[in-house]
C-alpha cells in the first residue's frame, strides 16, 4: 500500500479538457445542423441534401480522428499511413454508383 | 538480456533499421491503427454496398407527404424510423436515431477524458470516467435492441409486398417497408456497428477492471486506455457514417 502514495497524480490539463469541450461543443452542433436540414430543406433538393449531409459528415468525422484520436498531433508518416489508404475507398464509390444507374437504366 | 546494449555507427543510423519508433507511437498504438484502418475498409464496403444497391432500385418521387410503403421504390429512411420508446402513435421522425447518436458522442467524450486521467496517472479519474463510457455503451446498446425490435414487429398497419398480401415488420427475406434488400441491409450494417459496440464495451470493462485491480498502476502507464479508447472512437465514427448515410440521406 505504501508503493501507492508514491505515485505522483498531477493536476488536471485544463487546456486538453477545454479542447475537449469545443470539440463536443462542434459535434453536437452539426449534428442539430444536420436535423435542421432533414427537416426544412424539401426532398425535391436531393442532391444538395445529400452534398450538404456528406460534408458536414466529413467535418464531424475529422474532428472526431484529428482531437479525439488524437492523429491531428501524430506524426506525418503516421497521418499519411492512415489516411492516404482511405482514397482506395473514394475510387469504390465512383465505381459502384456508376455501376448502381447502370444497374438501374437495364431493370426499369 | 534486456540490458544488452548495441552500439550503431553514427553514419549508417536509420530511424527505420529497428530499435526506434519513427512514427513516434508504441507498437500496440500503431497496430490498433492500422486494425482500425482495416476495419474502416470493411464498413466502407458494407455502406458502398448501401449505396450501391438503393441507386439501383427506383426511388420514390411523389410528394413526400403521400409516401406510403412500397415494394417498388426505395423508402425514405425517415418515414421507416420515426418511432420513439414509450411514445406510442407519435411520428417523431428521426428523434431516437438522434439521441442514439448523442448517447455515442458523450460515451466517445468520456472515453477521452479517461485517456487524459489515464496521461496523469490518476488512478481515481480513469475509473469514473472508463465507468461512464461503459454505461455510455450499454445504453446505447439497450437502444440498439429496441430499434430492432421496433423494426422487426413493424407499424400497426403494415405494408403491402408484391403479391398482395400484408406483411407486417421486417425479416431478411420480406419487409412492409420496401425492396427485401432494404431491411437485410439494415440488419447487416447497424448490426455489424452495434456488434463492434458490444465488443468494445467488453474490452472496456476489461481495462476497467484491470484500472481497478491497480494492474494497469503497476505497469507504470496507462497507455492501454489509450489504445482501446481508439477502438472506441473508431465505434463513435462509424456510427456517424451511418447515421448519414443509412438515416439522413
Amino acid at each position: 500500500m505504501e508503493e501507492v502514495s508514491q505515485i505522483e497524480v498531477k493536476p488536471v490539463n485544463k487546456e486538453k479538457v477545454k479542447l475537449f469541450v469545443k470539440v463536443t461543443i462542434i459535434l453536437a452542433v452539426i449534428t442539430a445542423f444536420e436535423f435542421l436540414i432533414a427537416f426544412t430543406v424539401p426532398h425535391e433538393y436531393k442532391w444538395l441534401r445529400i452534398v450538404v449531409f456528406i460534408v458536414l459528415t466529413i467535418f464531424k468525422a475529422y474532428y472526431i480522428v484529428a482531437e479525439f484520436m488524437h492523429l491531428g498531433h501524430e506524426k506525418k508518416s503516421l497521418k499519411l499511413s492512415i489516411v492516404l489508404p482511405m482514397l482506395f475507398i473514394v475510387f469504390l464509390i465512383f465505381i459502384l454508383l456508376f455501376q448502381a444507374d447502370a444497374i438501374l437504366q437495364v431493370l426499369s | 538480456m534486456s540490458s544488452t546494449a548495441v552500439i550503431v555507427d553514427e553514419k549508417k543510423q536509420n530511424i527505420w533499421s529497428g530499435g526506434l519508433a519513427p512514427m513516434k507511437a508504441s507498437y500496440g498504438k500503431l497496430m490498433m491503427w492500422f486494425f482500425l484502418l482495416s476495419d474502416a475498409f470493411s464498413f466502407s464496403a458494407l455502406l458502398v454496398t448501401y449505396g450501391t444497391i438503393r441507386f439501383s432500385h427506383p426511388a420514390y418521387d411523389g410528394a413526400v407527404e403521400d409516401f406510403i410503403f412500397s415494394q417498388s421504390y426505395w423508402p425514405i429512411p425517415e418515414k421507416v424510423f420515426e418511432a420513439v420508446p414509450f411514445l406510442h402513435g407519435l411520428h417523431a421522425p428521426l428523434v431516437f436515431v438522434g439521441i442514439m447518436t448523442f448517447i455515442l458522442i458523450m460515451s466517445s467524450v468520456t472515453m477521452v477524458l479517461a485517456v487524459e486521467a489515464g496521461e496523469r496517472m490518476d488512478r481515481r479519474g480513469v475509473e469514473k470516467w472508463m465507468l461512464w463510457t461503459i454505461v455510455g455503451g450499454l445504453v446505447f446498446l439497450g437502444c440498439q435492441a429496441w430499434e430492432w425490435s421496433h423494426f422487426i414487429h413493424g407499424t400497426a398497419y403494415g405494408g403491402r409486398l408484391l403479391d398482395g398480401s400484408i406483411f407486417f415488420g421486417a425479416n431478411l427475406t420480406m419487409n412492409q417497408y420496401g425492396p427485401s434488400n432494404f431491411a437485410a441491409l439494415f440488419f447487416f450494417i447497424t448490426g455489424f456497428h452495434g456488434f463492434h459496440v458490444l465488443s468494445g464495451v467488453v474490452i472496456n470493462f476489461i481495462i476497467f477492471y484491470q484500472t481497478v485491480v491497480g494492474k494497469l498502476e503497476k505497469v507504470g502507464h496507462y497507455e492501454m486506455i489509450e489504445k482501446v479508447g481508439l477502438y472506441w472512437h473508431f465505434v463513435d465514427l462509424v456510427w456517424v457514417f451511418v447515421f448519414t448515410f443509412f438515416y439522413l440521406v
